[in-house]
């Protein structure tokens, strides 16, 4: 086997894959998408949280206790309609939950903030006599909505506190704390969902492998190879390495866009290393059904309908849709999607055995796959 | 004088089911000879051209190419020969400089001869300008003359051109016919299968023709025409078969 003919058959695999729309889209437009899509859809939902209001932990150190510029406060706050309060007697529980996703952000209010309202009402033109204070917020920051929204809300809820619904001054004393970015263990829909992205990405490895050959099988250029020394193990080499690339890039795809989304994974960078290379094994099983598929068929159009014989079943039984564990145990990329949410949703260790034995399982059964996959392409689907 | 055989044929059947392609064909190429094979469509060229590139297996007989057994050694002979498919064979997405390298790392070339190569052939094919266009852009002639430079770029000792200008304008068939003698001047062997009758006639060294997969000639031009009587290689062929070679024309 020679590397040079390797390099230069997997170079030629990558520019079909940029050059062609269809395959691009397929291979890197279409995780993009369904990653973003899903995100925007049910990144927000789960715990039983509405996407539309936010609960503000309350926390009110106020040393007046009950002071009417903390209760007016916290009933702009309520009257937004998109924050919901609760009251907390602490700042340790609020942050615990905040922590846990009970909540998607505390306001702190100072035990001078009674104080710093009063000094400056008295003295609107003395700055020189405010007592100056900052009133603490934390959010969520795995919600880029949260982060977004909550801060000038509670910002504007604060000025109309102060001065009613319009007037403004060009300073205070008190001011809104920058907010503190807390990461919530609080898990969407989104969140489960993830995991079952990646697999997703990887079985339509199946189609794209079966169009690519049949396609150069009836336009000869199967053939043309085959006129040159090239080997059919330099041919199926080169094919599964393009695969296997376009497999990591879609890992890093799925990756990079779920983060920006929301998904916040416990993995560690060795979780996130045996993540890929569980894909990539995954990637690599559906090298083999491509193959099978580009055998039984004549065209390339026949092709892609036969590739969904193997891509169905892997989509609907292994990846998000939720189904009873006995049957999607027939599939390999139920094995990915547990393995990953093991990892990126519980925290497991590598060491854990289901994780173990979910690599395990997809190793062997992708290794057999292949070995068939290339055994009857060989026998059959070289034209 | 004779610089010793490129290709040996020797009682050649190539038999699908009930069909027989190529029927106890029998043959000598010399080397530095472009030996057309003449028939119509169907005769069995396409077929013997396939089992001389080691890409078909015979039913019975042998062939060898430049020494190399085809059933045994079809790789040795791979490394050895350029192949210009009837059907123009070129990957789309690929430009047609990518398309000529891409073979040319094939046969694992030196980089710097492969593109020193890759650009005196696309002069010679007149794809010069045009070389940095996707093939999938081209006309029919443009991706038949990339096929063919796809076929020469590594330079082969034999180049096997199955019917290699086929739908190319008269200016860029006589490009072709200069680039096949260019080929002999420079001592390599072409055989060269095609149902012109001019282009055999202008290019063969012998013809070798061909009918339901048997030989039934094998002369220069010259000589056969006048073994025949015969104006042209069409009226040899018509006196063999009382058929036309081209008989959809």
């Amino acid at each position: 086997m020679k590397l040079r003919r390797v390099r230069a058959l997997v170079a030629k695999e990558l520019k079909r894959l940029v050059r062609e729309p269809a395959n691009l889209f397929m291979a890197i437009l279409f995780p993009l998408i369904l990653t973003l899509a899903f995100g925007a859809a049910f990144g927000g939902m789960g715990s039983g949280a509405g996407a539309s209001t936010y609960t503000v932990g309350f926390v009110d150190l106020d040393a007046s206790m009950g002071s009417p510029w903390v209760n007016s406060f916290r009933e702009g706050l309520a009257d937004t309609g998109a924050l919901v309060v609760a009251e907390y007697g602490d700042n340790a529980t609020a942050q615990a939950d905040l922590l846990q996703g009970k909540v998607d952000a505390v306001v702190v209010m100072p035990a001078d903030f009674g104080e710093s309202v009063d000094s400056f009402i008295a003295h609107p033109t003395e700055p020189g006599l405010w007592v100056n204070t900052t009133i603490g917020l934390a959010v969520d920051q795995g919600s880029m909505i949260v982060g977004a929204a909550v801060p000038p809300m509670i910002s504007q809820v604060l000025a109309a506190t102060v001065f009613g619904e319009t007037a403004m001054a060009d300073s205070l004393p008190f001011e809104l704390g920058v907010p503190a970015q807390v990461a919530s263990s609080r898990l969407t829909q989104f969140d489960f969902m993830v995991p079952g992205m990646f697999a997703y990405s990887a079985i339509f490895v199946t189609m794209l492998v079966a169009q690519g050959f049949s396609s150069e099988r009836e336009q000869g250029l199967l053939r043309r190879v085959n006129l040159t020394p090239t080997s059919p193990a330099e041919v199926i080499v080169s094919q599964i390495v393009a695969n296997l690339i376009t497999g990591a890039i879609q890992v890093a795809i799925v990756y990079i866009s779920s983060g920006f989304m929301g998904f916040r994974s416990q993995a560690s960078p060795i979780g996130i290393a045996y993540a890929l290379i569980i894909v990539l094994f995954l990637v690599l099983c559906n090298v083999g059904f491509g193959l099978i598929t580009a055998s039984l068929v004549k065209s390339s159009g026949a092709a892609t309908g036969l590739s969904f014989v193997f891509i169905l079943p892997q989509m609907l039984l292994g990846t998000f849709v939720p189904v009873s564990k006995e049957i999607a145990r027939f599939v390999p990329s139920y094995y990915v999607t547990d393995a990953l949410t093991s990892l990126f949703l519980r925290g497991a260790p590598l060491s854990s055995p289901v994780v173990m034995v979910d690599l395990l399982v997809v190793a062997v059964v992708s290794v057999v796959v292949a070995v068939l996959g290339i055994a009857v392409f060989q026998r059959f689907g070289r034209g | 004088m004779s610089k010793g055989a490129a290709i040996v044929v020797e009682s050649l059947v190539k038999r699908y089911e009930e069909v027989t392609a190529v029927d106890g064909l029998s043959f000598e190429v010399e080397l530095g000879e472009i030996f057309g094979l003449l028939g119509p469509n169907g005769a069995g060229k396409s077929t013997t051209i396939n089992i001389l590139s080691g890409i078909l297996e015979p039913t019975e007989g042998s062939a060898t190419v430049l020494g190399f057994d085809v059933h045994r050694d079809p790789s040795k002979i791979k490394e050895r020969i350029g192949v210009c498919p009837q059907e123009p064979a070129f990957f789309p997405y690929l430009t047609g400089r990518e398309n000529i390298e891409l073979i040319g790392d094939l046969h694992l070339m030196p980089r710097k001869e492969l593109r020193e190569r890759t650009d005196a052939l696309l002069d010679s094919v007149g794809l010069g300008e045009a070389s940095s266009r996707r093939a999938g852009q081209y006309s029919g002639g443009m991706v038949r003359r990339t096929s063919l430079a796809m076929a020469l770029v590594h330079d082969p000792e034999i180049a096997f051109l199955d019917e290699p200008t086929v739908g190319l304008d008269p200016q860029s068939r006589r490009a072709t016919w200069d680039l096949i003698r260019d080929l002999r001047e420079r001592g390599r062997t072409v055989i060269l299968t095609t149902h012109y009758i001019e282009e055999a006639e202008e290019l063969a060294d012998r013809v070798g023709i061909i009918d339901h997969g048997t030989l039934i000639a094998l002369d220069t031009p010259k000589a056969l025409m006048e073994e025949h009587g015969a104006g042209n290689l069409e009226e040899v062929f018509i006196k063999l078969t009382g058929r036309r070679i081209r008989e959809e024309v």
